[in-house]
């Protein structure tokens, strides 16, 4: 192994320069990881709807609670993400979308637009009334 | 020429054995749940509060209470089918990977169920 002579290639990820298509991927699975511990959140929150008024109450001030909102807020931004990259990856399933002016064009579209459809939400919880 | 047996091109299961199942189960599940996500961010929008009595009685609601069910179910299946991707990328010891798709499984079903049952609960009580 430490003979230059018989280094072995590298794969393609370990000599390719960062470029935002990868970052538009590495995001998509890391945002699917987010999601699944959200799950937790989301399960938490359906249990203690199912656990009576006083377990709901409880969630309601731990959803209130500031670090949950910045918790929450980032977990919006994963579903939204994960959910527009998500849409991206199933056209690329069915063939197409792989042109490069293209591919580049969906990518900031699925990256500005979770960002958007975050704000959107996060306003509209604002204004409708404290959860 | 070939080298697969006839028994294996039939069953179409290629060199790992498992064929696309897992794939094609990924992208199943990520259809509804483009559907079953926007149903349920929309429909928590339109809820004119959270309070409890808001929030039981809109799971109360058929409708709701299946969609709600579909979700958690469909949601903790494909989070399990993208987790093993992710642990079968980074995790190279043979003895981790069992231990550590073991423990995710175990928790996937343990929030589905909890989910799940959570609803129904809710659903199958007396109105709010």
């Amino acid at each position: 192994m430490s003979n230059p002579k018989f280094e072995r290639p590298l794969s393609p990820f370990m000599m390719y320069r960062w470029q935002y298509s990868n970052t538009l991927s590495i995001l998509h699975r890391v945002t699917g990881c987010a999601l699944t511990a959200g799950l937790l959140l989301f399960v938490y929150w359906l249990v203690a709807v199912a656990s009576g008024p006083e377990a709901y109450a409880e969630a309601q001030s731990v959803f209130a609670h500031p670090l949950t909102r910045v918790l929450l807020v980032g977990f919006s931004f994963a579903f939204f993400y994960h959910l527009l990259n998500g849409i991206r990856h199933l056209v690329w399933d069915a063939g197409y979308g792989f042109e490069k002016p293209r591919a580049r064009a969906t990518g900031w579209l699925v990256f500005l637009g979770a960002i958007v459809l975050t704000a959107i939400l996060w306003v509209l919880v604002a204004t409708g009334g404290a959860a | 020429m070939s080298l697969r047996s006839p028994v294996g091109r039939v069953l179409g299961l290629g060199a790992a054995g498992e064929g696309v199942g897992h794939w094609w189960t990924q992208r199943v599940t990520s259809v509804a749940l483009v559907l079953l996500g926007l149903w349920f961010v929309i429909a928590l929008i339109g809820l004119p509060d959270r309070s409890y009595e808001t929030v039981t009685s809109w799971m109360h609601d058929p409708f709701n209470a299946v969609m709600l069910s579909l979700l958690v179910g469909t949601a903790v299946y494909h989070s399990l089918l993208g987790v093993q991707v992710v642990v079968e990328d980074y995790v190279s010891d043979h003895g981790s990977k069992i231990v550590s798709m073991l423990a995710l499984q175990f928790i996937h079903f343990i929030l589905g169920a909890l989910g799940i049952f959570s609803v129904l609960r809710v659903a199958f009580g007396s109105a709010a």
